[in-house]
Formats: structure tokens, sequence, C-alpha cells
């Protein structure tokens, strides 16, 4: 079987260039200069794992960050591993023959590749609302799962549910571990997630042989240990007091924190404040609009993106936590009113009677 | 005869005569670990509603440098300073639970399985619904008291205590001992914007039962039978003539 460097070398890529890869991703990964050669051992000596990359129900804008990826470098090496397999929006084959190649695949590496999964499956109406090659999605995605090695669920999407599974849900799409729960999957969420972490996630996957590790949730600890809030270069103001009150006040041209306006940083899990967007140039909040929280479950049903206080739903209610907790709180504050004025009312008649009792005895 | 009394301890009330016994006396009810807790849970929980308020809804803008202020990094400080008040007074609380007369176990359960609690539960009713001229008697909380204090006091502050610790551990971070503890309660909700809303929530509720709660105190203390707020400071719980 080829190795890594084989398959670079054949793709064109220079010894030079695979260093430097090599060296760019022992950073990127936050790991000290002694793990590049160890980096590049590894790539020159182990046999390449395939990925194949599914597309369920999504926009692609997970693919098409992860062809951003800062470093030409970078992406022009992690996608020559990964389009000489089977990913059906990027790869040259098509029809039958891309269908092909993923059987062949299956069979040639079972239980030895790596599954990424773009988007999720809809499993209403049979799963009829996202059809690949003629069958359900979801049938697709079992099938590969069930020879994998391991599962990354890019993006929001796959992670979470994202828009397609936001309320109600029509084609009630359902993320990638809420249907296979036998293999290990990686949440790479975020809608999309940042170049330089699906990179970072899948280089550290493939070099090291090993799933990275993973939070609670299970998405990648080096990656998503932190809030946005926690890094945000706004966050002295937000200590202050200083708030942006209107996108069009004076607050905002002095870059105030965004948390009035309704931004999410912290309640986000994210690299966006340290890893930043396009190659590191700018991030949501640099450009004057809060986080949305884009990378955390549910974000689509939370109400105005612009409201610091998000919606409860269910019971038919809509309305945040002051509009409901002051209405409860004011209920039995009127309750405790009225029960008073009417214990006064009874006792002063218990009197009236009594009095009355006792003249006439 | 009206009164049960049932203080597991001997009180150390003033006894009645002899001569008198038929008649209601003074109870030593909440033992002076109770009081003191009582009032510190107090001025603990208040302290947690506003910070907690603004935390949510902040202030308007501090004008000046930013390193001039600390505003937010204030209140936030303060809501986990009285937080951590709040926990360890509710810790505290429980241990007196354990060691405590038999009044102090009343917060932390419900004996639902009894025929006289929902006897007395329909004889409370009828005197909150007016029916009744006759208020509750006995040393302890009226057992619609309990179901408030048990399902409102007590779950609403667990819940606020996990809520909360959650939320701590996402500001001191993955490995953090308040994460470590806390953590899971966080997927439990969802994500954290979740845990916020529901920790906003629980406040709301907190208030609701706090307005019962001394509306409560105050008409049992003028139109019941016995002494409440002056329990709570002195410990007796005295008939009033
Ligand atoms: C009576 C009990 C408590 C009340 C009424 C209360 C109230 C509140 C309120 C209203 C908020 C704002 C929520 C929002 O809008 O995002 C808040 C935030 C918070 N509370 Fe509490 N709380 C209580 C107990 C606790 C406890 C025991 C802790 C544990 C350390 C705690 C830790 C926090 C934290 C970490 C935040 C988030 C602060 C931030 O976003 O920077 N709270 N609390
Ligand atoms: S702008 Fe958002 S992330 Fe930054 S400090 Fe303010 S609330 Fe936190
Ligand atoms: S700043 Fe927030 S909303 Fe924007 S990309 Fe990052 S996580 Fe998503």
């Amino acid at each position: 079987m080829e190795t890594f460097y084989e398959v670079m070398r054949r793709q064109g890529i220079t010894r030079r260039s695979f260093l430097k890869y090599c060296a760019l991703t022992t950073t990127s990964l936050g790991l000290g200069p002694a793990f590049m050669p160890r980096i590049a051992h590894a790539m020159e000596t182990k046999p390449r794992t395939p990925v194949l990359w599914l597309h369920g129900l999504e926009c692609t804008c997970c693919s098409e960050s992860f062809i951003r990826s800062a470093h030409p470098l970078v992406k022009d090496v992690v996608l020559s591993m990964i389009s000489l397999d089977y990913d059906d929006t990027l790869m040259a084959a098509a029809g039958h023959q891309a269908e092909a190649i993923l059987e062949e695949v299956m069979a040639k590496y079972k239980g030895n590749y790596i599954l990424a999964v773009e988007g999720n499956p809809p499993l209403n109406q049979d799963g009829m609302s996202c059809i690949i090659g003629g069958r359900p999605f979801v049938e697709q995605l079992k099938r590969v799962s069930k020879d994998a090695k391991a599962i990354i669920s890019w993006g929001s999407c796959a992670s979470w549910g994202c828009v397609q599974a936001a309320r109600p849900n029509p084609t009630q799409a359902t993320p990638v571990h809420k249907v296979i729960t036998d293999k290990p999957i990686i949440k790479v969420p975020g809608c999309p997630p940042i170049a330089e972490v699906m990179t970072g996630v899948i280089t550290y996957m493939l070099t090291f042989d090993r799933i990275p590790e993973l939070d609670r949730q299970g998405r990648p600890k080096m990656f998503y240990s932190q809030r946005i809030h926690d890094k945000c270069y706004r966050r002295p103001h937000f200590d202050a007091g200083q708030f942006v009150e209107s996108f069009d006040d004076e607050g905002a041209r002095r870059g105030y924190c965004l948390y009035k306006v309704g931004c999410k940083g912290p309640t986000t899990y994210n690299a966006c404040s340290t890893v930043r967007w396009n190659g590191g140039t700018s991030f949501p909040i640099q450009a004057g609009h809060g986080c949305i929280g884009c990378s955390e479950e549910g974000f689509w049903d939370k109400g105005s993106f612009y409201d610091r206080l998000t919606d409860v739903h269910g019971f038919g209610i809509e309305a945040n936590a002051d509009q409901i907790g002051g209405a409860m709180a004011g209920v039995v504050g009127a309750a405790a009113a009225a029960h008073a004025a009417a214990s006064v009312l009874k006792r002063v008649a218990d009197k009236r009677a009594a009095d009355q009792n006792q003249t006439v005895a | 005869m009206a009164i049960e009394i049932t203080a597991s301890k001997p009180a150390a009330a003033p006894q009645a005569t002899a001569a008198t016994a038929a008649r209601p006396r003074s109870v030593y009810v909440y033992e002076a670990p109770v009081r003191i807790w009582h009032w510190v849970n107090m001025l603990a929980i208040l302290v947690l509603c506003v910070t907690g308020y603004f935390i949510g809804k902040p202030l308007p803008t501090q004008p000046g440098e930013a390193s001039a202020n600390y505003l937010m990094g204030t209140l936030r400080f303060v809501h986990f300073t009285a937080a951590y008040v709040f926990a360890i007074g509710l810790l505290g609380r429980i241990y007196w639970a354990l060691v405590g007369n038999a009044f102090s176990r009343e917060l932390f359960y419900l004996p639902v399985f009894t025929r006289s609690f929902w006897q007395e539960v329909v004889a409370m009713l009828k005197w909150y619904a007016l029916i009744s001229r006759e208020g509750h008697t006995g040393a302890g909380h009226n057992p619609l008291a309990r179901i408030a204090m048990f399902g409102m006091f007590l779950f609403g502050s667990l819940f606020m205590v996990f809520t909360g610790f959650a939320l701590y551990g996402e500001g001191e971070q993955a490995g953090s001992w308040a994460d470590r503890l806390f953590g899971w309660v966080v997927p439990l909700f969802g994500q954290p914007q979740d845990v916020h809303t529901w920790h906003r929530l629980g406040m709301w509720y907190l208030v609701a039962f706090i307005v019962f709660h001394i509306y409560a105190s105050i008409r049992e203390d003028i139109m019941g039978r016995e002494t409440v707020i002056s329990t709570m400071v002195n410990g007796y719980r005295s008939p009033k003539e």
C-alpha cells in the first residue's frame, strides 16, 4: 500500500513542500517543534488512510470552507489525500463510476477508512428528502459507516442538525450521532467550521492514526475547549460594562462589547477568536457583529440573533425568561394581594357576625 | 386535642405550669444554626437575584477607558461570592437536618404516605380558601408551607446551584473542578445558552416563591393562632393570646 508521502510525491508535491507542510501542521495543532520530524516520519512510513466524504442534507458550506484553507499547501496536500477516494461534490468521477469507487474503497480498506459526513440524513418520508444515487442518504450513511474506523461529523448539520433541523424540522433532519451509535464520532461543528480547524482535525487523524482528544460533547478539545468570549479581544469592554447599545451608536464606533446586541460569544465553543477566518483575516466580532453561536446546538431556534435573552419554546410559549418569569412572579404577587384583601373582608364579616350573635345572646 | 408537639429533643421552651398543660405553650422550633442560615441565605439570594438580573441585562454603558471600569467584573464577582455562600449554606443546612431537631428535617421531605399529612393539606386548603376559620397549629410548618418549601425553595435552590456551577465551570474552563463536577449539566439542557435561559427562569421561580413565602408568613403571623415571624428570630413558636 502507498504511504502518504508517496501519494503526495505522485501528486507533484516536492520534498521541500512536504516538510513545510509537516511544520505547518505541527504548529496548527499546537504541538512543539519536536513533533515535526515525527509527523514527517509518520507520513513517510504509514500507509495512507483513505477518507470517504459523504454529503447528506447540507449546503456545501463545509466543503467551501475546507477548500479555502489558509495555506495553499495544506489545501493541496490534504485535498490530494482526500479527493483520491470518494467525495461526490469534489471528485471528477460521477454516476455509476463514482458509486463503484465507493464500493471498491469500502471493500479494500474494510474497517480502515475514515468516513467524513457533511450534512445529515432526513428520516421522515422514508428518507426521501435526500436521495443519493437513487437511494435515501440514510441508507448510504449506514452502509458506509458500518466498516468505517471513525466518523467525522463536519459542521453543525452533521453535528447538531443545523438549519434543516430547525423548528419544525419537516423532514426530521437528524444529526449523525443519533443515527450511527456504534462508531467513534468526532464532531466539528460550525456553520461552516473554520478551514484550519477542519484540516487540523483530519491531518491529526491521518498522521497519528488516532482520534483527537474529545470533550464531553464529542468535539476535539484542541479547537473547541474555549468559548469565543474567553479569547475575545473586546472582553475588557465586557468586564468594564461598556456595551454597544445599537449598531449605529458611539459604542459601536469605539468597538465596545456586543453582548447587549445579542453576541453569543459567552455561550459558544469555537476557535474563531483565536484562529479567525479567511487565513486569519478577521472574524465576525472584529467586523462589528456579534457571534450568532453557529457552532452550538439548535442555534436557529433561540430567537433573534440580536437578543441577549433568548426564547424558550414549548407549551405553545415563545418568550424569554424575563417575560415568562416576570409574569409568573406577577401572578403570584397579584394572587397574594387579592388573597390578602379577601382575608381582611372575611375577617371583618366574621367579626360583624360574631358581634351580632353576642348582641342577640 | 388541637396541639401535637413532636419535637424530638426536649424543647428548652419555657414550660407551662402543670395546671395549664392543656393550653398551648411555646415550642423551640428553629435552632440557632437554622435561624442564622435563614437570614444569611436570604441576603445571599437577594444579592444573587440583583447581580444575576444585571448580568443578563447589563446597566447602561460606563464612559471612560476600559481599564477605569470593572462594573460587569464586579457584578460577576459579587454573584459568584454570594453563590458560594448560598451553596455552602445549603450544604450546612443539609448537615444540620441530620443532627438538628425534628423540625430541621421538615424542609427535606414530604410525608406523602401518611394520612394525617393529606388531612392537614385539606384543612389548610380550607383555611386559605377562607372556608375554615381555624388556622394550623402545631409547631413546625403547616403542610402547604412544606409543599412550597420542598417543591419551590429546595428544588429551586438545588436547580440554581446545579445550573449556576455548570455556568461557572464554563468560565473556569474545561478541567476545572466546577466543570468536572457540574459540566454534565450543560448537554442536559442542550447548549450553554439554554442553561443561561433556565438559570434565569430559575431566578423568577425563586422570586415567585419569595413573594408567596413573605405573604404567607405575614398573613399567618397576623391571622393565625401562633407566632411565625418572630419564630425565625428567637426560635420559639408561641401561641398568641
Ligand atoms: C438564588 C440563586 C441564584 C440566582 C437568583 C441567580 C441568578 C442569576 C441570573 C439572573 C443570571 C443571569 C442569567 C443570564 O441572563 O444569562 C445569573 C448568571 C450566572 N450565575 Fe447565577 N444565580 C443564582 C445562583 C448561582 C449559583 C449558586 C452559581 C454558582 C456559581 C451561579 C453562577 C452564575 C454564573 C456563572 C452566571 C453567568 C455569568 C455570566 O454570564 O458571566 N448562580 N445568575
Ligand atoms: S463581543 Fe461577544 S464574545 Fe466579545 S466580549 Fe463581548 S460578549 Fe464576549
Ligand atoms: S463567531 Fe460565532 S457565529 Fe461567527 S463563525 Fe464563529 S462561532 Fe460561528
